[in-house]
């Protein structure tokens, strides 16, 4: 299933520390884009789709009305209600500069894909003609040719020949890949373009449905839709916010009631510093900012939903070849008969595999080395390379007249015995002792004596079983699926660490275990590339398709990995947990920032008709028209302090819920009562300072 | 001081010691497994039964739950409020006590049906006999039965997976007064008449004092009235002067009862939420939050009223607790049980939404009567109404699994079932009704002549009176301030409005919540999981609870008990 792996995933076991994409442009032309767009974004239809923050745009419209109302009427105090108006104006215009600078990111990134789908030419075959026709126009089942240096003008599947085709400008990956007709390395992307040979290409997308298009259109975030967990927030926050409405309205009940009416304005800066706008104007950057961290990791997922299904992962399902263990098996030990010392089959073994230019055949060579037996310069003359075939199971090479051989033991042992010579009876112990751990046993023979065994063993990749004791540690259980029997998967597993294994897995073993999982109520991620990988892919809440897979694995899973890389999908749980985290700590921090707000706002309101309430006054504000202004300038000014948080989202750490969930508590909870006492307290220094304030 | 402190943390002993046991024997008696009463109350079960023509084992959904629940409480309602207008002519009427008016008779009959027990007329002299043993006495028990089985159907809503029925309401209900409410009732009148507590048909006794004037004392059946009174959370007493009456309360050991009673179902109810988890954790950490609530709630009180009045000490007068008196700001309350027992008694009939009191609320110090409001405010879940009390705290536990879940990068769940924008609708929408119905029925009557007329007092502390009224309907709590006519049309009508919307505003989203959780899958905890069984969840549920209340209060609350308090130090009273 995952033995057509790219070339790269191999090369590179570090995958883990993900690639930046390159496209992103420079910072300055970034913000002021999101300026400009942070002022379109004031028009009252766009903004209604965030509740919060549509309110505080009416209120302060309404302040901005007060002021001309009043300097029409009063001509005083009008420096105080303009201040007032000034900030509410800029709470609204912060939240959709945070909105507007998530966005950034992908529409410029999205401009540069665009660009690729403009202009490309199509050679439609029509009965046997080639007929040149705009790329935009090609329909599903529709067969083209791609000779060298042309664009792929869609996706398709390659029904004839074989190409090397460049990929970066999807994956950002330089090394070329080898797509070809049959198999599960079949699929193409439009856009890519073609460096060798010629492919004819069935097209499996309809116009505007391609996987650039999709993609144009995810970065962009163009048809984002909320996701449960921001509809259950945003719920959340708009009943605070009603909650909140109705306290300030009360308000000027018990106002009027305790002889003193408390100006419109005023209400209404205490109702925008109440409300929970802070978690309000920065809840559609994090989300944003949560898909488009994503994308930089070269994933594109098709919908927000699975992005947050990934944070809420049980249980993951990895393929033990290529995310688990490096991709082929290795040699670790050479273990010759009686009477056959550790060097001559070291010799042996390597004069066996120097034609083998198989990953196994190459680790023998290595692993011969450490012997101190040096590659050989073989003459061609006296060389004859045997290479290996499913029928006789065995390689090797015919020089200076001594056959040697080496491959599978019956294959290798039944070699011998046709030679004449006799089966050493201590090879089956050898033989066993290897199978009995897991490895792989190769038998060496030279004539008719058998001289050993090569012990090939799985490699665990480098840091993955810290990989996933973090994984335990965030309560995910990890899974290898293998097609190996289960004595091997079994050493596999305990040696990586992984909780469970599924042994000479099919895909139906592979379904069933994820039903099995679902049915016990758990949420269940794997990766996939072959068609037969597309049942699960679909079943599983979360399927991660490799780039390198074909297009029914793509279209079951509901993301796709540009990288191919399966190790990848524990980067995806952890993104999707921090936009969660992200979510909740601005949240509570939103909400513990109201206490500091009371006690400003409170008694300015009362303290001149109850001067005993001024004891309230805990910050020791300045003036009652300072003391409101304050708490208007820090809920303004906290959103823009925080905008990079929601971008980078909070940091993440892989440990126990407990864990997390004390220390978000302490900086978020306590850190949102407490903080904001010393930010009102400042601002009102610097106030008085400025003079600003009566 | 140390002996009051000891005392009441005996209490909180004793609450454990009598919760515990009546949590387990609940969670049997709901599960319709056989308790040690089984042998002689399933025959009468059975004959309930097959005289109402329920089948007790056909489950129900939610919706038919919840109209079955509400088809009752309107009979209910209308059978009370029939009582209330014709019992002048009705027998059993010792006293002549006359029908009421429309609007009272609407209040009374939704204060008793909705478990408040606001009483806005004089038991004594308001109503007959045969309106307290079968008006209210019935109300009493079938009102917390109510109250129960909402609570019944909330559990099983959280720890039924995969079924969209919720139990069956009538079951439910028989169970709760017949296996809970009634055997409990009958012992704890038996030792309230044997303490002195008034037990009869008569109408009143005439007695010759010493100074040789005739007395006329109203007698009745106070006993029978009594146990149920605080067991259901009720609070509506016999007398006006309710438990501070010496014939409804007339020792320290059947005061000790009554606070205890008022606590024993609702502490009860958390350990049999535990137990039908499957995690007693679960329960006991609930429970934990509620006394948490509580204790701090008793110790403002406490303190406030051990401190008394500041005014007083600097004229000259003694406060200080002695052998010869009790100290701190004895104004309202009885000397027989002093400040620890009144403070005890306020605190625990304003965090249990039951409203019987001993003494009086306005004579409080301004922020232990401030303090006794909030315990109201916050939504009633200090322990909190029988029933009650514990599904408003699971409303309170779902929002801050929600508020505080995400933070561990999960989609928030409890018991391991999954938040959705659903729950979060139905229990914000719960929360919002309570907070809405305090705060605009209150400023409409500060704002309106006929609602500031009924306040005796100027000020902020009038303006407490009425807060205070208002959060006492809507939370169901029944106590009143006292100052406040609370018996004109204006305060009749606003406050039985008040009283419906938060009863059955939070009912109906409760029931909702639970027919939808039903129908979740339950995944299993692992170490990723919001860890909902531990002290840190504790702490997070007093503090959302605090925060939620204080959010919605702290301005009103600064313009009552708050500005009240330092005008007092000032040295203005009210």
């Amino acid at each position: 299933m995952t033995d057509g792996l790219d070339m790269h995933v191999e090369a590179s076991p570090e995958a883990a520390t993900p690639r930046k994409r390159t496209a992103a442009p420079n910072d300055g032309a970034l913000i002021r884009r999101a300026i400009v767009d942070a002022f379109l974004k004031l028009n009252p239809v766009k903004l209604w789709h965030n509740p919060v923050m549509f309110v505080v745009e009416i209120g302060s419209a309404i302040c901005t009305f007060y002021v001309f109302a009043d300097l029409v009427a009063t001509r005083q105090n009008v420096t105080f209600l303009v201040g007032i108006a000034f900030w509410l104006w800029f709470t609204v215009l912060f939240a959709n500069f945070a909105e507007a600078m998530a966005e950034g990111r992908g529409k410029a990134q999205a401009d540069s894909l665009r660009n690729m789908t403009t202009d490309t030419l199509a050679n439609l075959v029509k009965d046997d003609t080639i007929e040149q026709i705009p790329a935009n126009q090609l329909r599903k089942g529709d067969k083209v040719v791609i000779s060298a240096g042309e664009t792929i003008p869609g996706d398709g599947d390659v029904i004839e020949g074989i190409a090397s085709v460049d990929e970066s400008a999807i994956t950002g990956e330089s090394a070329p890949v080898i797509r070809e007709s049959g198999g599960d390395r079949s699929a193409v992307t439009g856009g890519t373009k073609v460096l060798s040979d010629r492919i004819i290409v069935q097209i499996t997308s309809e116009p505007g449905q391609t996987f650039l298009d999709r993609m144009i259109s995810l970065v962009e975030g163009a048809n984002r839709s909320k996701t449960p967990n921001e509809i259950a927030l945003d719920i959340l926050l708009i009943t605070l916010t009603m909650i909140f409405l109705l306290v300030t309205v009360s308000l000027e009940a018990f106002a009027i009631y305790s002889g003193q009416s408390v100006q419109v304005s005023v209400l209404i800066a205490l109702l925008v510093c109440l409300m929970p706008t802070t978690i309000g104007g920065l809840l559609s950057s994090i989300g944003i900012a949560g898909m488009d961290r994503l994308v930089r990791h070269n994933v594109l997922a098709m919908s927000g939903r699975a992005v947050e299904a990934a944070g809420d992962v049980n249980t993951l399902l990895l393929d033990k070849t290529g995310t688990i263990t490096l991709g082929n098996r290795q040699a670790s030990e050479f273990l010759p008969t009686a009477g056959v010392t550790e060097e001559e089959l070291a010799d042996i073994a390597q004069l066996a595999s120097l034609s083998d230019e198989t990953p196994e055949g190459r680790s023998i060579v290595v692993l011969a080395k450490q012997f101190g037996i040096r590659e050989r310069h073989l003459h061609k003359e006296e060389t004859e390379f045997i290479p290996f075939t499913a029928n006789t199971r065995m390689s090797g090479i015919d020089w200076q007249g001594k056959r040697i051989r080496k491959g599978a033991t019956d294959a290798v042992l039944a070699w011998v015995a046709s030679q004449g010579g006799t089966v050493p009876p201590d090879i089956t112990e050898l033989v066993e002792r290897v199978s009995s751990t897991g490895g792989t046993p190769l038998v060496v023979s030279i004539d008719d004596r058998a001289l050993g065994v090569v012990h090939l063993k799985d490699i665990v990749k480098g840091g993955i079983r810290e990989r996933f004791d973090q994984l335990r540690a965030m309560g995910i259980k990890t899974v290898m699926i293998t097609g190996d029997n289960p004595i091997t998967a079994g050493v596999i597993a305990r040696e990586a660490g992984v909780d469970d294994f599924l042994a000479q897995a099919t895909p139906e073993t592979k379904m069933e275990l994820i039903r099995k999982e679902q049915a016990s109520g758990k949420l269940v991620a794997m990766t996939g590339d072959g068609t037969n990988d597309a049942p699960a892919l679909a079943q599983a809440d979360v399927g991660v398709a490799m780039n390198t897979g074909t297009t029914a694995a793509k279209e079951a899973g509901n993301m796709v990995d540009l990288d191919s890389n399966p190790t990848k999908l524990i980067e995806i749980v952890e993104i999707g947990k921090q936009l969660l985290m992200t979510r909740g700590a601005l949240t509570t921090f939103s909400i513990a920032n109201d206490v500091a707000k009371y006690f400003a706002i409170i008694p300015a309101i009362f303290m001149v008709a109850y001067p005993v309430l001024g004891r309230l006054n805990v910050m020791g504000l300045h003036s009652p028209q300072s003391a409101i202004l304050d708490a208007v300038i820090f809920n303004a000014l906290i959103i823009v302090a925080l905008i990079p948080l929601s971008l980078k989202g909070v940091k993440y750490r892989p440990l126990g819920a407990a864990v997390v969930l004390r220390r978000n508590l302490l900086v978020y909870g306590l850190g949102g009562v407490i903080l904001p006492f010393f930010g009102l307290k400042l601002i009102d220094i610097i106030l008085v300072a400025l003079h600003v304030a009566g | 001081m140390t002996l009051d402190i000891l005392r009441m943390v005996g209490f909180g002993g004793l609450v454990l010691v009598v919760g515990y046991p009546l949590g387990l024997y609940m969670a049997r008696v709901f599960a319709g497994e056989r308790t040690w009463l089984t042998p002689v109350l399933a025959p009468v079960e059975r004959a309930v039964y097959r005289l109402a023509g329920v089948d007790p084992s056909a489950e129900m959904r939610w919706t038919s739950y919840a109209s079955s629940l509400l088809l009752f409480n309107f009979a209910c309602f209308t059978i009370l409020y029939l009582l209330l207008r014709l019992q002048g002519v009705l027998p059993l009427n010792p006293t002549a006590a006359t029908g009421m008016s429309p609007d009272m008779a609407f209040n009374t009959a939704v204060s008793f049906v909705t478990n408040t027990n606001w009483q806005a007329f004089a038991g004594e002299t308001g109503v007959s006999h045969l309106t307290q043993m079968l008006g209210f006495t019935w109300q009493n028990f079938i009102s917390a039965a109510s109250g129960m089985t909402v609570a019944v159907a909330f559990i099983r809503g959280l720890t039924r997976k995969e079924t969209r029925e919720i139990g069956n309401f009538w079951a439910d209900l028989t169970r709760s007064w017949l296996y809970v409410l009634l055997p409990m009732s009958i012992v704890i009148a038996l030792v309230y008449v044997s303490q002195g507590t008034v037990q009869t048909l008569a109408g009143a006794v005439t007695a010759k004092t010493i100074e040789g004037v005739t007395q006329v004392m109203r007698v009745g059946p106070v006993a029978s009235q009594e146990a149920i009174k605080l067991l259901g959370t009720n609070g509506g007493g016999f007398f006006n002067a309710n438990s501070a009456h010496p014939f409804e309360n007339p020792t320290p050991l059947t005061n000790l009862l009554q606070v205890l009673s008022m606590f024993a179902i609702p502490a009860g109810l958390t350990f049999t939420f535990g137990r039908m988890a499957g995690r007693m954790r679960q329960g006991v950490v609930i429970f934990a939050a509620m006394a948490i609530l509580f204790f701090a709630g008793l110790g403002v009180i406490y303190g406030f009223e051990h401190a008394g009045n500041p005014n007083l000490t600097r004229v000259g007068a003694d406060q200080v607790a002695s052998a010869a008196q009790a100290g701190g700001n004895m104004e309202g309350k009885e000397v027989r049980f002093g400040i620890a027992d009144s403070a005890l008694y306020g605190a625990t009939t304003t965090a249990a939404s039951s409203g019987a009191v001993n003494g009086a609320m306005t004579s409080m110090t301004p922020l232990a009567g401030g303090m006794a409001m909030l315990n109201i405010a916050l939504g009633e879940v200090v322990f909190g109404g029988v029933g009650s009390g514990l599904y408003g705290m699971l409303i309170f536990a779902l929002l801050a699994v929600f508020i505080a879940g995400l933070m561990v990068g999960r989609t928030p769940e409890y018991l391991g079932k999954k938040i959705g924008p659903k729950e979060m609708k139905l229990a914000m929408f719960a929360i919002l009704a309570l907070a809405a119905s305090v705060l605009v029925l209150t400023a409409l009557a500060i704002s309106s002549p006929a609602g500031l007329a009924g306040r005796l007092t100027q000020g902020p502390h009038g303006l407490s009176e009425v807060l205070y009224a208002f959060t006492s309907g809507v939370g169901n709590n029944g106590s009143a301030f006292a100052g406040l006519d609370a018996a004109t049309v204006f305060y009749t009508t606003t406050i039985g409005i008040g009283m419906l919307l938060g009863r059955y505003l939070f009912i109906i989203p409760v029931l909702a919540i639970a027919g939808s959780m039903a129908r979740k899958k339950q995944a299993p905890p692992s170490s990723g999981t919001f860890p909902t069984d531990s002290g840190m969840f504790v702490g997070l549920l007093v503090g959302v609870v605090l925060i939620i209340g204080a959010l919605t209060f702290f301005p009103a609350y600064a313009l009552g008990p708050v500005l009240e308090h330092f005008l007092m130090h000032a040295g203005t009273l009210f």
